[in-house]
């Protein structure tokens, strides 16, 4: 049928969205590889939601191009969405519809073959655990459930590419859990990119990872890049004889302190090549502080943004 | 793909108590005014006898059924498009629509046949009051056919112009207010246009339906509702275009 890049599913380059002059997505390139997941993280407003409506075709790039399978979403874009999954930020489900009707439904949209249409509404029912709710309308199924039924529309014609627009927001978390193991499965079979604003989630399910940032790429590695980047960034220590927060940033160069509770510090924005940690613990030996707690500490999400967003102007 | 939506959009519609009240209201109203009209009939009829020329039972009772069906069209059809494009996209389910390996198209003639097809029925609905004459006397099959055809016509513009405001607003309420607004501004063009030879009287809904309630089937009438019908759906279509390019 068409040509069939074994290794590619999804490549979209340079994609930049303009609202007016407005910048929402500036230079977002992507390429997604089959049987790998990509996490966007970002915080909220950083453009995750505009890529992924214009990946999946809702939303026209202003400029750059986007290929699913070798198709071009934007020449035939029939064809090449047939390939795409995507679950929107609110879960897209009509909530007068049964949980089968509505799969029924998307399953004739996706062009699922009528003969397989039972079979895949019970395969998606299946792995999204919605078996038991088949009969029950969706308005009156609980949040965590609708969300299901979102993803459970997305994965019905079994795509080659599945997106999902931060799935996990609004679960408790068991579901959280049941989700993460769910994308994971996915991911054998299908390529999946999830935006999220969430670290953990990206570290605990994704292959690689892309942070933006007002609508650029601050960050894009696989997930071991990011391990490394949030690790050894800073410690926490806590003292039983605690010096003040201004004698330990004299003593100790080139380190923010920053004071958690009384006595407990946390020292940031250490320098791999020259850890001021030995140098902490023999300072505490010889001004008798007393140290009772020294644990490295990974960065957190906030400050990986803000890291990432002040190396960036940094850089230009 | 079309018939798809088609049905989606039917079973919502019933799914809601929306279509049966208005189905019902319909009914209610035309059957009242039908039966007041066979009541009439029934009074005068000594005196038609004796009149040359006299006007039929088709042309005394049903003629006015479908005068009055006009202006329930009017009210009823704005109900009935309102939701169609603008709650699609206030829940924001247009995403699965637009995801779909389905063209824009697609979506909007399959919106267009569900509202065709509701119409059918409530057509059928006038329908079968007027042939339940057939028990007591003999109609004009010519003119009832007219008459449905050109109310069918006339439900299928209102429908194309609907479902395009439909497309402008995310608010239903929105949407059949400014809907009915234009309804009642196309109705005043036809009180408006008493010269038959004004440019009101060309663009007026209710004068080109007239000729259908006096049985002429005209080519221009027919393609003036067509253009309309065509006008809109192809407006509505390049709207919903236009929000992927440009929101």
């Amino acid at each position: 049928m068409t040509k069939q890049d074994i290794s590619l599913t999804l490549s979209a380059s340079a994609l930049t969205r303009k609202y007016g002059n407005n910048v929402a997505v500036s230079d977002v390139s992507l390429k997604l590889k089959k049987g790998e997941i990509i996490g966007l993280l970002g915080p909220n407003g950083a453009g995750k939601s505009t890529t992924m409506k214009m990946i999946t075709g809702n939303l026209a790039p202003t400029e750059g191009s986007i290929s699913v399978c070798g198709i071009d979403l934007i020449d035939d874009p029939i064809l090449a969405k047939a390939k795409i999954g995507y679950l929107p930020e609110i879960p897209p489900v009509y909530k007068e519809l049964r949980v089968n009707e509505y799969l029924k439904l998307v399953a004739r949209l996706h062009k699922v073959k009528p003969k397989r249409i039972q079979l895949a509404i019970e395969n998606a029912k299946e792995k999204t655990g919605l078996t038991e709710m088949s009969q029950r309308l969706i308005g009156s199924l609980s949040k965590g459930f609708q969300q299901r039924v979102g993803i459970a529309q997305a994965i019905i014609h079994e795509p080659e590419v599945v997106i999902l627009d931060e799935p996990t927001v609004g679960l408790d978390p068991n579901q959280i859990i049941e989700i993460r193991s769910l994308i994971k499965d996915l991911g054998e079979h299908h390529s999946v990119i999830l935006s999220t604003h969430i670290l953990p989630e990206v570290e605990a399910i994704c292959d690689s990872v892309q942070i933006l940032h007002k609508g650029k790429v601050v960050f894009d590695d696989e997930i071991e890049g990011l391990r490394q980047f949030r690790s050894g960034k800073s410690i926490q220590v806590s003292f039983r004889n605690s010096p003040s927060q201004e004698m330990l940033e004299s003593r100790l160069t080139n380190v923010k302190v920053s004071p958690i509770r009384e006595s407990v510090f946390r020292l940031s924005g250490l320098n791999t090549d020259d850890d001021p940690t030995d140098k902490l613990v023999q300072l505490s030996v010889d001004e008798n502080w007393g140290l009772t707690e020294l644990v490295g500490a990974q960065a957190s999400v906030e400050e990986v943004f803000v890291e990432l967003t002040t190396r960036d102007n940094l850089e230009t | 793909m079309i018939i798809v939506i088609a049905l989606k959009e039917l079973k919502s519609m019933f799914a809601s108590p929306l279509a049966w009240v208005v189905l019902a209201f319909v009914q209610g109203f035309l059957a009242n005014i039908f039966l007041k009209q066979v009541d009439t009939f029934m009074i005068i009829q000594a005196q038609l006898a004796r009149t040359a020329n006299a006007p039929g039972l088709t042309e005394l009772t049903i003629v006015p059924m479908f005068g009055a069906a006009q202006m329930v069209l009017l009210m009823s059809i704005p109900l009935l498009t309102m939701r169609l494009i603008s709650e699609e996209k206030r829940n924001q389910t247009m995403a699965l629509l637009v995801s779909a390996p389905i063209s824009m198209t697609q979506i909007i003639m399959g919106k267009f046949l569900a509202m065709v097809a509701f119409l059918c029925l409530i057509l059928s609905l006038i329908a079968g009051m007027s042939l339940s004459l057939l028990a007591g006397g003999s109609i004009d099959m010519g003119l009832i056919f007219a008459n449905l055809f050109g109310l069918l016509l006339l439900g299928m513009a209102f429908s194309s112009i609907g479902i395009f405001i439909s497309c402008l607003t995310t608010h239903p309420v929105v949407a059949a207010v400014m809907t009915l607004a234009i309804f009642m501004g196309f109705w005043v063009i036809g009180l408006a246009a008493s010269d038959p030879n004004s440019w009101l009287n060309w663009v007026s809904i209710s004068k080109r339906f007239e000729g259908f309630m006096d049985g002429y089937i005209a080519l221009p009438d027919v393609t003036f509702f067509v253009v309309v019908i065509t006008l809109f759906i192809f407006f509505s279509i390049r709207k919903l275009d236009s929000e992927r390019l440009s929101a």
